[in-house]
């Protein structure tokens, strides 16, 4: 279990380090999956079955193809591609990489003096977390259940604003033939956020 | 295991300062509500209880409640903006 928990974390490691250089966003969405289902398996190692099902199911399932499919609708062009050539410049990720790395000293730091840490105690089942979230945090369910509530709301309506812009513009086109395809793909975009939210 | 969940908050945050895409911006800020969760789990199962994994859960729902309104703005905002450059969008107003 152990091991399984090491290697886990060095490829978490290693993929989320390639997703945050990748200049496509396509490629850096991939590793960025690699590195949920390595942390997956690491709450597996931690004794946490339950909870490494659902990151496979919620975060690189639903999370990860809302994201798939806003690149795709986006149609990032190869100019896109120089832009973003342009902005990872050395000296642009030079300042906030070296103040993140003094950061991440500090914890580091922190972790390995603080006594009696890490070591793995004992799985919890899933039906113990069931039983407390239900019994002890059913206010905080409900608040989740609002707050999903909420963002199901929100992007409605910022999707729907987009549509209701993009009849407006289309009422002022004279010619109704010539409707801007690009437009039309963040109009059905708009609409599948808010669905799958 | 808690070196392993600042390490991959530390890439997060790394990521949001340097990138300036919006979309490599939402990507950063999962990394980094993920890591905090992988805290969580951690010390959930440090002590044997069933919190750190119901903690867990509310950062996923919280986690998804924000890319859905996250991703809806970034798709307005590319078509208001034809592009997806963070700097330019310190001048949205209404």
């Amino acid at each position: 279990m152990t091991l399984l928990f090491y290697l886990a974390g060095a490829v978490a490691i290693v993929a989320t380090l390639l997703a945050i250089t990748r200049r496509h966003a396509v490629h850096a969405l991939l590793y960025l999956i690699v590195s949920l289902l390595a942390v997956a398996a690491t709450f597996y190692a931690l004794g946490a079955p339950f909870v490494a099902a659902l990151e496979i199911m919620v975060y690189a399932g639903a999370i990860m193809v809302l994201f798939v499919f806003v690149v795709m609708m986006l149609n990032i062009s190869d100019h896109a591609m120089e832009v973003e050539r342009g902005w990872l410049k050395p000296r642009n990720w030079f300042g906030p990489a070296i103040l993140a790395a003094v950061l991440l000293a500090e914890v580091i730091v922190c972790i390995a003096t603080s006594p009696a840490s890490s070591s793995i105690t004992g799985a919890v089942a899933p039906k113990q977390v069931g039983a407390s979230l239900f019994e002890g945090y059913w206010i905080g369910v409900e608040l989740a259940s609002l707050l999903l509530m909420a963002g199901l709301v929100g992007a409605f309506h910022l999707g729907r604003h987009a549509i209701a812009g993009e009849e407006k513009q289309h009422v002022l086109n004279t010619d109704a033939a010539r409707v801007n395809s690009r437009s039309d793909l963040v109009h059905a975009g708009a609409r599948g956020t808010s669905h799958a939210a | 295991m808690l070196t392993l969940a600042a390490i991959l908050f530390t890439l997060g945050l790394a990521g949001l300062l340097t990138r300036r895409n919006l979309i490599f911006t939402l990507m950063s800020i999962e990394i980094m509500l993920n890591a905090a969760g992988l805290a969580f789990i951690a010390a959930g199962s440090r002590w044997g209880h069933a919190d750190g994994q119901i903690m867990f859960l509310f950062i996923l729902a919280m986690a998804a409640a924000e890319v859905s309104v996250g991703l809806a703005f970034v798709l307005l905002y590319h078509k208001r903006q034809q592009g997806l450059d963070v700097d330019a969008a310190s001048e949205l107003r209404g």
